[in-house]
């Protein structure tokens, strides 16, 4: 039987391969359900899934509740601004409450890198990580390799660049990983105070001219600038950050290509792209909002397949 | 202990042809009729009936369906059987449409129950027949029988049947697996 070589998905790190070709295309075959007159599938039926939001979040929440639902799970939603967290509950004591009621599968998003794998070790269900600080974030990853992989036929030997805040981004770093996994090349570009030190020892280029790294790669990937991970400042003004990252039309235009214009969202309009390019028909940013929910069905049965009855 | 073939290419050719005018005979023109074959060796069987229905009748038009029941299936988390789903092939809308869904074995009914649940996402057929090339008959764990039946074969749990194409196996013919095997 193909199933995937991990109980939970804490990271594109320990993921393989295979675990990624697998997810796809089983993605692949959610992408064609969720295009239905009737969008579900009764598989998860029996599945009872918590959504534990610790951050905020809009759109990986709503994508993930509907991925969820979409596959008849049932579904618990929590939001630790309302919640007994600022009692001073701990992690474990929290989630082992909800837990008691019969949970089966954890979809979290926590401020503080590891929350998952700390959590996986102490608990007795699956575990989604859906953000840990400024670690990863495996399913924007994977619903990004995917939008490529739809659009391109392929990841492997692709170029792809990452703009922006790499150094708060934990998009950035399981999309280095999952690229990499696939065979695709990994640019990252911003200012230099926005560059992790040791960045090149994870086998990625940097470049800090925007138009030279357009002109390098297939696709871009622009990511938001994180202010509100910032305690200070790493670069003058938005408005200089703009001028020197912010994409835009004359940028595309003096390439002698057409690349893949994509972004997690949210999309700050006018800082790291131009409301003209988010619109253009080179992005795919709204196919990857589509994607999400196709590839989040996908990880959550796949993993749901492995709940000992 | 080798296989015992049960059906061989003659005889295997001789059933396909009449499923095809049982089915000619039930619906003419095929004006209403779609045929959905089940992934993955029901898309095998839809797809040679068809071929050999435009034999008799080259002017049909006739449409194909393909439906994976993966997502479908009672025995998620309950079995070894892949998790992975093949592709679901429906171009057409089945709303009031005759459905004959087709599959190369019935044996317990379970595939069958899947197939009619996976089929409502594409609107309400008025009719829905089942044809089988092999009806394992005695083993059944639900209320469903075909409407169309290439050959009746009496077997035990552990026997296994197995249909052979030319297009895969490069000969047409049924197998039977005993327990030994």
């Amino acid at each position: 039987m193909q199933t995937l070589s991990v109980d939970h998905l804490l990271g594109i790190k320990d993921l393989t391969k295979a675990d990624i070709d697998l997810i796809f295309s089983t993605a692949d075959e959610f992408k064609d359900v969720i295009n239905r007159p009737i969008k579900k599938v009764p598989s998860l039926r029996d599945i009872t899934i918590a959504n534990l939001f610790f951050e905020n979040s809009t759109r990986t929440k709503l994508s993930f509740e509907l991925a969820e639902k979409r596959l008849s799970a049932d579904v618990i939603n929590f939001a630790s601004g309302s919640s007994s967290v600022k009692k001073g509950e701990t992690l474990v004591d929290t989630v082992n409450n909800i837990l008691s009621m019969k949970v089966d599968m954890v979809v979290m998003r926590h401020p503080n890198p590891g929350a998952h794998q700390f959590l996986s070790r102490n608990i007795d269900a699956k575990i989604v990580n859906a953000g840990d600080g400024a670690h990863e974030h495996p399913t924007q990853a994977l619903l990004d390799s995917f939008s490529i992989r739809e659009k391109l036929g392929e990841v492997g030997g692709k170029k792809v660049v990452i703009v922006g805040d790499i150094l708060h981004s934990r998009v950035a770093l399981s999309n280095i990983y999952a690229l990499q996994k696939q065979g695709a090349e990994v640019m990252v570009c911003g200012p230099a105070t926005l560059i992790p030190k040791y960045i090149s020892s994870l086998g990625v280029k940097v470049e800090h001219n925007l138009q030279k790294a357009l002109a390098w790669c297939d696709v871009a990937n622009m990511l938001r600038i994180q202010l509100e991970r910032q305690d200070s400042k790493f670069f003058p003004s938005i408005r200089e950050y703009t001028m020197q990252y912010g994409l835009t039309m004359d940028h595309l235009k003096n390439l002698d290509k057409e690349i893949i214009v994509m972004h997690p969202g949210p999309i700050n309009r006018g800082v790291e792209i131009t409301s003209e390019v988010a619109d253009s028909h080179q992005s795919i940013i709204l196919n990857q909002v589509e994607n999400g929910v196709a590839v989040r069905m996908a990880v959550l049965y796949l993993l749901a397949s492995k709940i000992n009855r | 202990m080798q296989p015992r073939e049960i059906i061989n290419t003659t005889e295997f050719n001789l059933i396909i042809k009449r499923l095809a005018f049982q089915l000619i005979e039930n619906h003419t023109d095929f004006q209403d009729t779609v045929l959905i074959g089940l992934q993955s060796k029901g898309v095998y069987l839809a797809e040679r009936l068809k071929k050999v229905l435009l034999e008799i009748k080259p002017d049909l038009n006739l449409e194909v369906g393909y439906l994976d029941i993966t997502f479908f299936r009672d025995d998620f988390r309950r079995t070894t059987k892949p998790l992975l789903a093949n592709e679901t092939k429906i171009d057409f809308i089945i709303e009031g449409k005759k459905v004959v869904l087709i599959d190369d074995v019935l044996f317990t009914g379970r595939t069958i129950r899947a197939g009619l649940d996976a089929m409502l996402a594409f609107g309400r057929p008025d009719l829905v027949e089942l044809l089988v090339l092999i009806d394992r008959r005695y083993k059944r764990h639900l209320p469903i029988q075909p409407s169309y039946v290439g050959k009746i074969v009496d077997s035990i749990t552990s026997e296994k049947v197995n249909v052979e194409w030319k297009e895969m196996e490069g000969e047409d013919k049924v197998l039977m697996y005993s327990s030994e095997n």
